[in-house]
C-alpha cells in the first residue's frame, strides 16, 4: 500500500491548492474537489487549513465535506466500480448484476476488497439509461451489462 | 473527396463501445494505407443503433449501426467509405424511423457536428439568435422568451420568460445565469447529451440570457457524475472566449458575458435550484426558503436566472426564428417541443424530441417499440424517481404538463423507465421512499423522516404485519410529506409511492396472499 502523506504534507498541498481556487465566487467545493483529486480522499489534516483561508470554522466545512456523497473519508481500492443501481437499470436487472458482483468480489457496497484492489459503490443514475445496466469503472462508462461484461470488469479490477 | 467517418463520443455510445470503434477503424485506415478523416460527433439519441458510424461520402451520410469492433474489417471490405452494402448499413440517417419521425429543434445539431466545432455550429445555423440579441433591446428579448411559451424544462414548467423579467426588474450591480445541469433523475440524459454532442447551444442561450437580463457572469452546475459532459463544456467555454463569443465584448457588442463550469459532489437534492446556489456557494446543499426568490436574491444574494439545460439551449432557436415558431408547436399550455428519452426496458431506447401531445402509449409502444425483454409492459414511470408510475390504462394520457397533472403525475425532465411485467411495485414504492430518506437534505422532517418511516411501513407491509392499517400509515404519511415539504424531494416522493399503490394495488397485498395469488 502507498504511505499515506505526513500531516505537514497534506496542509502545505493543501494550501496550494486553496490559493489556486481562492478567487472564485464559492471556492469550497472546487478546494475540496482539487484535495481530493491530490490525496484520493479528504484527510482531517485539510480542513483546518480550509477553514483558516476562507476564514470559516471547521465544523462548516466539515459539515460541507460530510454533505457530500462524492467525498471520501478514507483512500478507495486501486479501482472504483460503480454500479447504477437507480429505476432505469433496475427494469434491466441491476439488483442482480449488483449481487452478482458482491459474490464475486466478496464485499458489499460501501466496501474495499481486502488486497485494496477495488472499492465497489452504488450510484444513482449514469445518464446511460437507454442502455441499462450500466456502471463507470475508474470514470471508464460501460453500458448493458452482462455476466461476461461482469466477468471482464472482475478480472481487470482483480489484475 | 477525403472521406469523413463520424463515430460518437457521447457517453453513452462510448459506453457501447464507440471507442473501441474509432480506434479499430483508425487501425484499419492507417493498415489500409486510406486517407480519411475521423469525427467524433455527438449522439443523434437512437442508442439501440449505437455505435452509429456514418460516413460522409458522394452519396451524403450514410449510416451503419450497431457497429461491434469486429465488424470493421468486414466494413472496409464492404467498401462502407463509399456507403456499400453491409448488414450495418442503415442508409441515410435522416431517414431512420426513430430519427425521421422526431422535430428537432433545440437538438437540431446534435449527433450531426463536431460538438467542438465552431464553424461547423455556426454553418449550421448557430450564433444567429445570439446575433439578433446583441443587437435588441433587453425587455424585447424577455418579451420573446416569454411570448414562445418555453417553459421550465427541467421538470417544474415555470415560464422562462416570467423569471428572466424579474431579473431584469431587480436592480443590481451583479446579477447571474445559473445553469442547472445537475440532471439526476433516472431515465434523462438530455442534459447530458446537449453538453455533450452541442455544448454552443448552451452557451449562446446563456449569452442570450445575460443579455436579456443584465446578467455578466454564468455558472454551468454539472454533476459530477457526467466527467465527459464537464470535459466537453469546458472546451467549449475556452473556444467561445477565444472565439469572442463570450468575454467582455460579446460577438463585438457592448454587452459582457462569461461564464465557468462547476462540478456537484454526489448529491441529488442539489438538481433542486435553492440547494444548488447553497452549492455553488459553497455550503451543504439544504433546500432555501422561497421567497425570497432566486430571481430576487439567488447566487451569493444577487438577482440570478436559474433555468435547466434544455431550457437554456432552446433560447437560440426561438431567437433566430422567433416566438410564434416556436409556440406554434405543441398543445394546450405546453409550446415548443420536447426531448422525450425513452429508458429502461425498452426495446428503441433514446431520446426522441417532438412536440408536446404525443400520448403515453405512442411514446412507448409506436416510438419506444415496447419492451427489450418482449414481456408485456407492466409500468411505466414518467419524470425520474419523484414522478409517478402509469400503468397502461392511462396510456392515453397526451404528453403535456397539464394533462399529466390531471392524472396525478408529472412530466418532470421528461424521462421515461418502462417496465416489464416482472416489476414488483411495492418494491418499487419502497425504493422511493429509500432515495428519498438517503438523498434528504435534512431540513424538512416530513422528508427527513417520513422517508425512513415509510420505507419501514412498506417493509411491514410486505412481510405481511396488518397490511391495511399500514397502508393507510402510508397514505397519511405520504400527504404530510407532500404538503409539509420545501421542495420536490419529499413532496413528490408521494407520487411514485401513492401511483404504486393506487394502480397496482395487487403488488402490495401480503406476502402469503401474493403467493397464493399467483
Amino acid at each position: 500500500m502507498a504511505m499515506q502523506p505526513a500531516s505537514t504534507e497534506i496542509a502545505t498541498r493543501t494550501a496550494s491548492i486553496v490559493e489556486e481556487f481562492r478567487s472564485l465566487e464559492g471556492p469550497l467545493l472546487p478546494i475540496l474537489h482539487g484535495v481530493q483529486h491530490a490525496f484520493g480522499h479528504v484527510p482531517q489534516e485539510a480542513l483546518p487549513v480550509i477553514a483558516d483561508a476562507l476564514n470559516i470554522s471547521r465544523a462548516e466545512v466539515h459539515g460541507v465535506v460530510t454533505f457530500y456523497h462524492d467525498y471520501r473519508k478514507e483512500p478507495a481500492g486501486r479501482h472504483v466500480l460503480k454500479l447504477c443501481q437507480a429505476e432505469a437499470c433496475q427494469s434491466m436487472g441491476s439488483d442482480a448484476i449488483a449481487a452478482r458482483v458482491k459474490q464475486l468480489l466478496g464485499i458489499d457496497f460501501h466496501e474495499t476488497t481486502k488486497d485494496g484492489s477495488v472499492t465497489l459503490e452504488p450510484v444513482y443514475c449514469l445518464g446511460l439509461c437507454a442502455c441499462s445496466p450500466s456502471a463507470m469503472l475508474d470514470g471508464e462508462v460501460i453500458g448493458r451489462l452482462d455476466d461476461e461484461a461482469i466477468d471482464e470488469i472482475v478480472e481487470a479490477v482483480r489484475a | 473527396m477525403i472521406p469523413r467517418i463520424f463515430i460518437p463520443d457521447d457517453s453513452g455510445a462510448v459506453a457501447l463501445g464507440a471507442d473501441k470503434v474509432a480506434k479499430a477503424i483508425a487501425a484499419e485506415l492507417k493498415a489500409r494505407g486510406i486517407e480519411a478523416k475521423i469525427v467524433r460527433n455527438g449522439s443523434r439519441g437512437a442508442y439501440f443503433l449505437e455505435p452509429l458510424v456514418e460516413v460522409a461520402c458522394d452519396k451524403g451520410r450514410i449510416a451503419y449501426g450497431p457497429v461491434k469492433p469486429s465488424d470493421v474489417k468486414g466494413l472496409f471490405d464492404s467498401g462502407f467509405l463509399t456507403g456499400g452494402h453491409h448488414k450495418r448499413w442503415l442508409g441515410d440517417p435522416a431517414k431512420i424511423p426513430f430519427i425521421a419521425k422526431q422535430t428537432r429543434l433545440t437538438f437540431a445539431r446534435c449527433g450531426i457536428i463536431d460538438p467542438l466545432s465552431l464553424e461547423a455550429y455556426e454553418r449550421h445555423g448557430g450564433l444567429k439568435g445570439l446575433r439578433k440579441a446583441v443587437a435588441m433591446d433587453p425587455t424585447a428579448i424577455v418579451g420573446q422568451v416569454t411570448e414562445s411559451g418555453l417553459r421550465g424544462r427541467g421538470g417544474a414548467g415555470f415560464p422562462t420568460g416570467i423569471k428572466w423579467k424579474t431579473v431584469l426588474d431587480t436592480a443590481a450591480d451583479q446579477k447571474y445565469i445559473v445553469c442547472n445541469a445537475d440532471e439526476g433523475d433516472s431515465a434523462t440524459f438530455a442534459d447530458r447529451m446537449i453538453m455533450e454532442g452541442d455544448p454552443f447551444v448552451l452557451i449562446e442561450g446563456m449569452a442570450i440570457a445575460g443579455i436579456a437580463t443584465g446578467a455578466t457572469k454564468g455558472y454551468i452546475y454539472i454533476r459530477s457524475e457526467y466527467p465527459h459532459a464537464v470535459a466537453k463544456m469546458n472546451k467549449a467555454v475556452g473556444i467561445a472566449r477565444k472565439a469572442g463569443v463570450l468575454g467582455a465584448k460579446v460577438l463585438g457588442s457592448a454587452h459582457a458575458f462569461d461564464m465557468e463550469v462547476r462540478v456537484g459532489a454526489g448529491a441529488y437534492v442539489c438538481g433542486e435550484e435553492t440547494s444548488l446556489l447553497n452549492s455553488l456557494e459553497g455550503k451543504r446543499g439544504v433546500v432555501r426558503a422561497k421567497p425570497p426568490l432566486p430571481a430576487i436574491q439567488g447566487f451569493l444574494g444577487r438577482p440570478t436566472v436559474i433555468n435547466n439545460v434544455i431550457s437554456l439551449a432552446s433560447v437560440p432557436i426561438i431567437m433566430d426564428k422567433g416566438a410564434e415558431y416556436y409556440r406554434d408547436f405543441g398543445m394546450g399550455r405546453s409550446r415548443g417541443t420536447i426531448p422525450i428519452q425513452i429508458a429502461g426496458n425498452v426495446k428503441h431506447g433514446g431520446l426522441f424530441e417532438t412536440a408536446f401531445g404525443l400520448t403515453l402509449g405512442e411514446i412507448v409502444d409506436d416510438i419506444g417499440g415496447g419492451t427489450h425483454s418482449g414481456r408485456p409492459v407492466k409500468a411505466v414511470q414518467v419524470g425520474g424517481p419523484l414522478g409517478a408510475y402509469f400503468p397502461r390504462g392511462l396510456f392515453d394520457t397526451p404528453f403535456d404538463y397539464e394533462e399529466f397533472a390531471k392524472r396525478d403525475g408529472l412530466i418532470g425532465h421528461a424521462g421515461i423507465t418502462v417496465f416489464d411485467d416482472s416489476a414488483d411495485m411495492l418494491k418499487q414504492a419502497r425504493f422511493a421512499m429509500e432515495f428519498c430518506a438517503v438523498e434528504s437534505c435534512g431540513k424538512c422532517t416530513p422528508c427527513r423522516l417520513g422517508s425512513q418511516r415509510g420505507m419501514e411501513v412498506l417493509d411491514r407491509v410486505a412481510a405481511g404485519v396488518e397490511p391495511e392499517s399500514n397502508l393507510a400509515l402510508v397514505a397519511d404519511l405520504c400527504n404530510t410529506m407532500k404538503f409539509g415539504s420545501l421542495c420536490a424531494l419529499g413532496g413528490f416522493t408521494p407520487y411514485p409511492v401513492m401511483s404504486a399503490l393506487t394502480h397496482f394495488p395487487e403488488d402490495f397485498k401480503p406476502a402469503p396472499m401474493r403467493v397464493a395469488a399467483e
